[in-house]
């Protein structure tokens, strides 16, 4: 793993204080989140405090600091998919999945997060698996997305 | 092959200055328009809207087809030319004829309609319309004009010109459009301070938010002395409802990489940034292409067409934080710090990015400069209304019939866009009200839906243009909740370094969660407690808005003080009465059992958490309403539909 977070700082050499957010990015794109290791290397090479860089990741929505899942659903919270019944469709997936927001389920396979806006309020309520959309779902259809992940999967 | 860009280049200055090029050149350069094509293109509406309504399948159907039929055909994907309810999109140019666009072409449906259109019939698909014919294009009978479809009729598109219609990856179909004239025509016949002195005549204001004027902005930036002056493009679109940025960047590309140019050059800035959020990955892919085909064609790096002025733009992803919108914490985030304001003065255009003289701009704003050189700023001047020049891009969305992004002009009234252009509210409801500006905006009512859209009259009825979100609203939406929703948003994107905006944002959102729920105990102080927090909502508004330091904190209270204005009786119901009239309002749902279909199996008494529910084995079985905490798990676990809720 620390392999990887080599191969990226080694894109930044003489990096500054302001490289920090991409290179964060850049691990969570390979590795899926933000590891214990990972950061440390990352303050190792930047010449700041792991305790820094926890702060500064913390505070943006994007960071994980957990293993997501093989297929990480996110799910639109923005007003026009709130009018048209996203809450239920949060709801519903919770249970259907049997995991919080934030959260990865047991068989590593399906981890969620809430998002503010995608940007495809024309179709809301919307979600998006592993960058695949999903539009105007509905408690019927969010079941036939999930079984058909899963069926992937048999 | 560099000689024949600047080829490109040289030649469509000239067709723009109506000086004469060959013949040549222009077939040339209408090939590349594709206006004359000599085989059939086929254009597929695959931005991300596009995409969530299967237009990757539409696109992989088509060339599908193409290679089973052995057609020889372009397969174009492009923008979303705005009309989300009907995509995906798809349209076709045959040689010598218009081009024609068809609505909801889902995969399944590409068959039969390629083999229609491809056989000379014209097929059963419904007709968006046909765009405007270009010269030798023969038209399709009886098939509408495009320009007449209702949604379009009253749009006047700048922003949006070329979205949905030019291949977004193409920096050649770009510039054989006149792209890349302006700023090449700003080189050569503006000084720096002219340049904001055009701008600030044409009278464009930010469309981020505040709407402060543009070229006045700028000249801040130029009066202030500098080795080093940034400009940054904030494409984080973190307003929940709006998403006209994206859609202009996956469409249209190259129009904002050219009014960062042009704007980076009024300010003398040679490094400029694009801060995007990470959710957009597909607009963040074209720009990168975008990006290096600009440079290949010289339009950035340095000494750029021999003025010997450098500018280099690279991306920055956001990483998800609201309170990034607002200009210094955006500049702090670029910096890899947390992303929290701090006062003003001193003005980011003084001193903002690495301490440096920074202007920041929105993209829409950005987007309208092309147009406005080309143009001249009395001809975007004199459209709008007396304090707001020029269009605006809405994004249309909620419980209305028609969704999608329109450009209209400053002025229009809201029950134009609504009535006329998005059709109405969906399935014959009732209108409720317009959410504007997002969680920095406010509601507008039946009675204010004839004000003209300005900066002024919004603020005035206690809207905001904002970024240009309007959700529509029915019968059946619940205000109360509506304002929960936007507090829990802002409460859970309070950056928390000022106290008012940190502490006052979360308990305006418990006084909210607590008229949303039935008290749990009629004989303590909690009923009077609840009265009292919405005597004190109001006031804990205006504070936060007074005290705050930044402009999150400072519009925090407005989706609370906006509904309160205009639907205290919502709020009068749910706190006097428990009810809400909209049934949104989960907790304060009564539920009761029909004993006609109670077979008394008593799963639900298991299932109640507050043993609320009483009966014996085999008879229909009662809820006690004053025990009842309204989860309506009883209403789940009964088999036999004998929960009803009210």
């Amino acid at each position: 793993m620390s392999e990887v977070v080599k191969e990226i700082l080694k894109q930044y050499p003489d990096a500054g204080h302001d490289s920090l957010i991409p290179i964060l990015q850049q691990v969570q794109d390979k590795i899926g989140y933000l590891s214990e290791e990972s950061v440390i290397e990352v303050g190792k090479h930047l010449n700041m405090p792991a305790s820094k860089i926890f702060g500064v990741a913390t505070f943006y929505n994007q960071f994980r600091f957990t293993q997501p899942g093989k297929y990480h659903i996110q799910i639109c919270r923005g007003t026009a998919c709130h009018v048209l019944g996203s809450a239920t469709v949060l709801e519903e997936l919770e249970k259907l999945l049997k995991i919080k927001s934030g959260q990865t389920s047991r068989d590593k396979m399906f981890s969620m997060e809430v998002v503010a806006c995608i940007g495809a309020c024309g179709l809301a309520p919307v979600i998006s698996i592993n960058g695949e959309f999903h539009a105007k779902v509905t408690t019927e259809s969010l079941k036939n997305i999930i079984e058909n992940y899963r069926n992937r999967e048999a | 092959m560099i000689a024949d860009k600047t080829y490109l280049i040289e030649n469509t200055l000239k067709v723009s200055e109506r000086s004469k090029v060959s013949p040549e050149t222009e077939r040339k350069l209408r090939y590349i328009r594709r206006e004359e094509n000599l085989k059939p293109v086929i254009f597929v509406g695959a931005g991300t809207c596009g995409l969530g309504a299967g237009a990757a399948e539409t696109i992989a159907k088509t060339k599908e087809w193409l290679q089973i039929n052995q057609v020889d055909a372009d397969v174009v994907p492009v923008g979303c030319i705005g009309l989300c309810s009907s995509e995906p999109l798809l349209d076709v140019k045959l040689p010598g004829k218009k081009r024609i666009s068809f609505e909801k072409v889902t995969g399944d449906k590409v068959e039969s309609l390629l083999s229609q259109i491809f056989a000379g019939q014209m097929p059963e698909q419904p007709v968006l319309g046909q765009f405007e014919a270009q010269e030798g294009q023969e038209p399709w009978p009886g098939v509408n004009d495009i320009n007449k479809h209702p949604f379009f009729k009253p749009q006047v598109r700048i922003v949006l010109e070329n979205c949905g219609i030019i291949d977004p990856v193409s920096i050649e179909e770009y510039i054989a459009r006149g792209g890349y004239k302006a700023y090449l025509n700003t080189l050569k016949v503006f000084t720096r301070s002219e340049l904001c002195d055009f701008v600030e005549k044409s009278g464009l204001r930010g469309r981020g938010g505040g709407g402060f004027p543009t070229g006045k902005k700028w000249k801040f930036a130029l009066a202030t002395e500098a080795d080093q002056k940034y400009l940054i493009c904030n494409a984080d679109e973190g307003d929940p409802g709006a998403f006209m940025d994206r859609a202009v960047i996956e469409g249209d590309p190259h129009r904002l990489l050219e009014g960062m140019m042009i704007a980076a050059y009024a300010i003398g800035a040679t490094k400029a940034y694009i801060y995007i959020r990470a959710e957009y990955p597909l607009a963040i892919e074209r720009l990168v292409i975008a990006i290096e085909k600009a440079k290949e064609y010289g339009l950035l790096g340095k000494n750029i067409f021999g003025t010997g002025i450098n500018l280099d733009i690279v991306i920055k992803k956001g990483a998800g934080a609201f309170v990034c919108g607002e200009e210094t914490a955006l500049i702090h985030s670029i910096e890899g710090k947390r992303g929290m304001p701090r006062p003003r003065p001193p003005f980011p255009a003084v001193s903002g990015l690495f301490g440096k003289p920074t202007i920041i701009n929105n993209v829409e704003t950005l987007a309208n400069l092309p147009t406005i050189i080309n143009k001249g700023a009395d001809w975007f001047a004199a459209m709008g209304t007396s304090t707001s020049k020029g269009t605006k891009v809405f994004a249309l969305s909620g419980k209305i019939a028609t969704t999608g992004l329109v450009e209209i002009p400053m002025g229009t009234s809201i029950r134009d866009i609504i009535y006329k252009i998005g059709g109405g509210i969906a399935g014959g409801k009732r209108f409720k009200a317009v959410q504007m500006g997002g969680p920095s905006g406010g509601c507008v009512t039946e009675a204010n839906l004839d004000i003209p859209v300005d900066y002024e009259s919004l603020i005035n009825v206690g809207a905001m243009m904002g970024s240009g979100g309007m959700v529509v609203m029915d019968e059946d939406t619940c205000m109360v909740d509506v304002a929960k929703f936007f507090m829990d948003f802002i409460q859970r994107e309070s950056c928390g370094k000022c106290i008012p905006c940190r502490e006052g944002t979360r308990r305006m959102l418990e006084i909210l969660e607590s008229i949303t729920t039935k008290p749990k105990n009629r004989e303590t102080h909690e009923p009077l407690a609840r009265f009292k927090g919405v005597m004190q909502l109001e006031q804990l508004g205006r504070v936060i808005k007074d005290t705050s330091l930044c402009g999150l904190g400072q519009t925090a209270p407005n989706p609370v003080l906006s509904t309160l204005q205009w639907f205290r009786e919502e709020y009068e119901e749910h706190v006097f009465d428990k009810k809400c009239r909209a049934g949104v309002c989960q907790n304060l749902r009564e539920y009761s059992i029909d004993v006609e279909k109670c077979t008394g199996c008593t799963v639900c008494a298991k299932k109640c958490p507050t043993n609320a529910i009483i009966g014996s084995r085999k008879s229909p079985h009662y809820i006690i309403p004053d025990k009842c905490i309204s989860c309506g798990a009883c209403m789940e676990a009964c088999n036999f539909d004998a929960v009803k809720a009210s």
